[in-house]
């Protein structure tokens, strides 16, 4: 199910956003909404996407990012 | 989104053209061959400098470190970037910082001083560079396994500022130099770059670093692990720029012997090189990126450029740091101790994961 697909790398620090990424995209057919709380994982989470021809739209929070890819 | 993505790519090349271009400077302005940067031979230089070794040929407080740190909390408020961060198991960091400097003083150099020491055409850092290649494997293996010194948490800013206040701090020091610190007067501490030249360079460097997020480790990491070559190509441009500025100012010289401020044992350059290589990934970057981190609010980064610096102090206390006559017995046993050390930091540290956590 892809709604349920979060990965929630909040605090994580680069790179384990995106290997936790990586992991869910594989998981569930390339969908997926990551919470991450800086920028740095937000471009390094929206090139690895993108490097997969993967579309990724990004909402801003307090603090926070949710990214949402496929 | 192509372009935006060339655009970066284009900064990432401009960036690593300019750090090359700039070390090539620093060295016909008074560095020593091959180390316009070195962010462990430099930050080694401050602990001498502070009196925390006494290693009298290599004692300076270098302002390309207090630059960079600098440069990198002026361009992280400037973008709004700064966040103030930390919490993500300190104190580990700070042994995997440690290690990272026994392994580089091994070497004799940082990941980009590594660089720099093949654009002059110095092979004992192709052989560093076979090593570094090596111990970022090993730490994408546990990467992959599930590793991770958990998450971190919000700051306050002072905390955050703490580690750009010591710089400042620094700053004062060297401008001032009270009787009290020590400057080298011959050997590597007493070859530098003009004050203002050497803290310009830094910020300037420290500056487009945090915007581009350059990383020696995170170069080949990241091409390994994702197939993603953005940080390589700062790798790739900074060897380009620096070979051409040393074939234009007659500082290449290819070979194993005789180069400068390094040694050609090849097993222990490459094994100092797999402990920098290996920790430098657990800690999500090398001794460049910790630097600009650290200047960027990230007190993780900051505690691990602590580690560096007592591990810096510690290699010339405890004769553990090679020099141009090779490795010493103590330095081959840290370097040892390191690798297993580092091994059981990643293996205790794979969790296996569930859910989120």
């Amino acid at each position: 199910m892809a709604d349920n697909n979060v990965v929630d790398a909040r605090g994580r620090s680069c790179p384990e956003p995106v290997i936790l990424t990586k992991k869910a995209l594989s998981k569930n057919g390339n969908k997926a909404q990551v919470l991450v709380d800086n920028q740095v994982a937000v471009d390094n989470i929206t090139r690895f996407a993108e490097n997969k021809g993967l579309k990724v739209s990004v909402t801003k929070g307090d603090g926070e990012f949710k990214l949402t890819i496929g | 989104m192509k372009n935006v993505k060339n655009k970066k790519t284009l900064w990432m090349i401009l960036t690593g053209l300019i750090i090359g271009a700039i070390a090539v400077l620093l060295v016909a302005n008074g560095n020593p061959k091959n180390m316009g940067f070195c962010i462990a031979c430099f930050i080694r230089d401050i602990a001498g400098g502070v009196g925390m070794h006494q290693a009298a040929i290599v004692q300076y407080i270098r302002p390309e470190i207090i630059g960079l740190v600098l440069g990198a909390l002026i361009m992280s408020v400037a973008g709004k970037e700064f966040k103030a961060q930390g919490g993500s198991s300190p104190v580990t960091r700070f042994v995997l910082g440690f290690f990272v400097m026994v392994g580089a003083l091994m070497f004799l150099g940082c990941p980009l001083r590594m660089v720099l020491r093949i654009a002059g055409g110095d092979l004992n850092a192709v052989v560093g560079l076979v090593g570094f290649v090596v111990g970022i494997l090993a730490g994408i293996f546990c990467l992959n396994q599930g590793f991770s010194l958990r998450r971190t948490y919000e700051q306050s800013p002072l905390e955050g500022g703490m580690i750009s206040a010591i710089n400042v701090a620094l700053l004062v020091l060297v401008v001032a130099a009270p009787p009290v610190i020590y400057f080298s007067t011959e050997g590597p501490g007493s070859m530098r770059a003009p004050l203002i030249l050497a803290l310009v360079a830094g910020l300037v460097v420290g500056a487009l670093c945090q915007k581009t997020r350059l990383c020696m480790v995170g170069g080949i990491r990241d091409a390994v692990l994702f197939k993603d070559f953005y940080l390589l190509w700062g790798f790739i441009a900074i060897i380009v720029a620096a070979l051409i500025g040393n074939l234009i100012t007659g500082n290449f010289t290819l070979g194993f012997a005789g180069q400068p401020v390094a040694h050609t044992d090849g097993v222990w350059n490459a094994l100092g090189m797999v402990l920098v290589g290996f920790a430098s990934v657990l800690l999500g970057g090398c001794p460049l990126r910790q630097l600009i981190l650290a200047g960027s609010g990230n007190s993780d980064s900051a505690v691990t450029v602590l580690g560096l610096f007592v591990g810096a102090a510690f290699c010339h206390n405890f004769k553990l740091a090679a020099s141009a006559e090779g490795p010493t017995p103590n330095g081959k046993i840290a370097v040892i101790v390191g690798l297993v050390v580092v091994a059981v930091i990643a293996f205790v540290n794979i969790q296996k994961q569930k859910k989120n956590s």
